[in-house]
């Protein structure tokens, strides 16, 4: 990792992660369509990333599997209770934000697959809890949600259930 | 041509149909006021057994669970659909901080209704723990014996006769050859078809769950049913429960709606696990002057080791646990350092690559290599030593349980050695690579370099993934009230119409997979509870 980067992480991160917890207790939660906005913007950016290697390379098959990835994604987030589904508002609220794209490094919309990946692995192994918890929470989301699904399961050499 | 097998039965449709009274609270329009002589909140291990003792005694039972009904019919085999439905939070329920993930059930059945079906009883070192620490006199392996005798022929637990699995069979070789013990596990199952598919709810109701044994009995005698339906406080006069005040969900199954139940009962039973129960006493300001509520839950905090073999394992059909190690729970003293139960979790494609550690291409590889892949997981035993004293249950501001548990340096000790041992067993089983399940881990070639890198990894919370299928304690039981919550009857000290019936009955963890001992433990106390109710004799599951 690169020093600036290093410094720009540790130092900021928490007082801008802090503050955006703080602002978001005052001035409440974002409309939920906002909300869900904010998600897709980050993780349309992290799913090519994270889904490396899966995703066929032929462009027009390529973005029906990557709003593939996002819709299983959201359909995820969307049966999780109250709660978590506010706090994973909060984390792509702020990555969505001025102040989180500096954070993060990353402008969501022209990054490329390796800029995000870059961000990812740097969330990944931050000594900041707070980072480790927001790259777990994509992983664990995208990844999932990802294998969830029929379609994937003759690239991992995977049956499927029997009938029965 | 083959001829096509007959249909599954399936009990809970045709239990519906001869008129068991099952509201779906989500469908009703009104408030309800409810009259019953026991109000049984949860529907799994503890309410279930709970529920059959209590109607066979003849009292009216009303059952209350959060989650829905679901049956046989509705269970597809699809993780997909299986983890909204049947889990808490999609099956990523976790600790405040994020560092540990359990798998706990949300349906009728609790987690009875998706568990491994893995069934011991409570070994008798933790008995001989609670009767030294904890003043619980009775809890002796003799007295309990005739009780989880009555639950294993009620549920058929038997010793898994089949051969077991290749994921299994791994954990026999490797261990077998190190000259480390293995068991045979028991399964409550009758007709096993040897899917695999335990942990979304089993298609053929082979497993004797609460969903398909206790529950519809108690249904067969008439109690009543609410899902989607949850317990929100209770109302004290002097030092009795008053009233359960509940409120019904939306459709969605977890969209609280302004519909309330408001249930009066001559008896509560608090059975809704043991991150709930607590919460449930917490939110209703229940009496607690040696502050002793929500304290002391165990997880079990389990560690992962992945390994890659060269033929197929297929590691998601055939019966998910079947053999175990006790070997180095038995090395120590129960209060020495943190000893660990050495067991295997069926491998299906979302649990597998959430779980998994790192993204992108690496990921990928792994991904296809599922079919080879064999996993072997340590149980942690938390709660004996000194400087394991489990977590702490409190209430999130919007009501709803947050739980603590804060990983301390023994826990650790106990992961590393673990982590260790599973690499060795899985190398000496013939494994070309060993993953353990850590951010900084990578796969090791030999045992070696494994070896070399355990000792290394640096174990903290969210690094090191950290799992947990076994949550109890929080609701303590012991002989007096400055060291627990209920007495060793699961009364609860300051009210007296009041009993927790559920794992978190338990002072420290089990050391083993808990059902068993929930069904016996359970067993004893709410025939106790059902005779003093009735006043006839003490019911026995059977």
């Amino acid at each position: 990792m690169q020093r600036r980067t290093f410094l720009r992480l540790s130092i900021l991160g928490a007082a801008v992660l802090g503050a955006g917890a703080v602002a978001l207790r005052f001035t409440g939660r974002a409309s939920p369509e906002a909300a869900r906005n904010d998600a897709r913007v980050v993780l349309r950016a992290a799913i090519p990333a994270l889904l490396a290697g899966v995703l066929p390379p032929e462009p027009g098959a390529r973005e029906a599997a990557r709003q593939q990835a996002l819709d299983r994604t959201m359909g995820a987030i969307d049966g999780l209770p109250e709660g978590t589904r506010e706090e994973l508002d909060q984390l792509f609220g702020l990555l969505a934000s001025h102040p989180g794209r500096w954070l993060a490094g990353v402008d969501w919309e022209t990054a490329t697959p390796e800029q995000v990946a870059a961000f990812l692995q740097r969330w990944r192994t931050s000594s900041f809890d707070l980072f480790v918890v927001g790259y777990q929470a994509m992983h664990d989301l995208v990844l999932g949600s990802w294998y969830a699904d029929p379609s994937t399961w003759e690239a991992i050499g995977y049956p499927g259930p029997a009938q029965l | 041509m083959t001829t096509s097998p007959a249909p599954i039965n399936d009990p809970i449709a045709a239990g519906i149909a001869r008129g068991w009274k099952v509201v779906d609270a989500s469908t009703l329009v009104h408030p309800r006021q409810i009259e019953c002589d026991v109000v049984v909140i949860g529907t799994g291990a503890g309410g279930g057994v709970t529920a059959d003792l209590l109607s066979r005694a003849g009292l009216a039972v009303v059952l209350v669970e959060e989650g829905p009904l679901k049956s046989s019919r509705d269970f597809k085999m699809r993780e997909a659909d299986a983890y909204p439905a049947l889990y808490w939070e999609s099956a990523a329920r976790k600790t405040r901080d994020k560092a540990i993930n359990i798998l706990q059930g949300r349906a009728v059945g609790g987690s009875t209704t998706v568990n491994w079906t893995s069934s011991f009883r409570t070994p008798p070192a933790t008995l001989a723990f609670w009767r030294e620490h904890f003043g619980l006199a009775d809890y002796t392996p003799e007295a309990l014996d005739v009780h989880f005798a009555r639950a294993e022929a009620r549920l058929g637990i038997e010793p898994w006769a089949t051969a077991p699995n290749t994921n299994n069979d791994l954990l026999r070789k490797g261990a077998t050859a190190l000259g480390i013990p293995v068991g045979t596990i028991r399964r409550n199952v009758r007709g096993c078809w040897n899917l695999g598919y335990c942990g979304v709810g089993c298609p053929t109701n082979a497993k004797q769950s609460m969903l398909v044994t206790t529950i519809p009995a108690a249904l067969d005698r008439g109690a009543w049913l609410y899902t989607r339906t949850r317990a929100l406080r209770f109302e004290f006069t002097g030092n009795r429960v008053a009233r359960l005040t509940c409120v019904a969900l939306a459709p969605d199954g977890l969209t609280p709606t302004s519909n309330t139940l408001s249930i009066h009962a001559r008896h509560y039973v608090v059975a809704g696990g043991a991150i709930n129960s607590p919460a449930l006493l917490l939110r209703s300001d229940t009496p607690d002057p040696y502050r002793r509520l929500g304290l002391h839950t165990f997880l079990h905090p389990t560690v992962i080791s992945a390994a890659l073999f060269e033929s197929r394992v297929d590691g998601y059909a055939g019966a998910p646990q079947s053999v175990y190690s006790d070997h180095f729970l038995e090395r120590d003293p129960i209060d020495g350092r943190l000893g660990f139960k050495l067991e295997v979790p069926p491998l299906h494609p979302v649990l597998f690559a959430s779980t998994l550690p790192g993204f992108g291409a690496v990921h990928t590889e792994l991904m296809h290599q599922f079919a080879h892949a064999h996993v072997q997981i340590a149980l942690l035993r938390d709660g004996f030593h000194s400087e394991s004293r489990g977590g702490t249950v409190a209430l999130g501001s919007d009501g709803m349980p947050v739980l603590d548990y804060p990983l301390t340096p023994v826990i650790w000790d106990g992961a590393r050695r673990a982590l260790l041992a599973m690499a060795e067993i899985q190398f000496a089983a013939g494994a070309q690579k060993v993953y353990p399940v850590h951010e900084r881990a990578e796969g090791y070639s030999t045992v070696a370099a494994a070896r070399a890198a355990i000792a290394e990894l640096p174990l903290k919370p969210l690094l090191t993934r950290v799992v947990s299928a076994h949550v109890m304690g929080g609701c303590g039981m012991a002989a007096d009230e400055r060291r627990g919550v209920v007495d060793g009857r699961g009364r609860h000290f300051q009210l007296e119409n009041l009993s927790v019936f559920d794992g978190s009955l338990f002072p420290t963890s089990i050391g083993a997979n808990p059902q068993l001992s929930i069904y016996g433990i359970v067993g004893r106390l709410a025939g106790e509870l059902a005779a003093r109710l009735s006043g006839g004799a003490a019911p026995i599951l059977a």
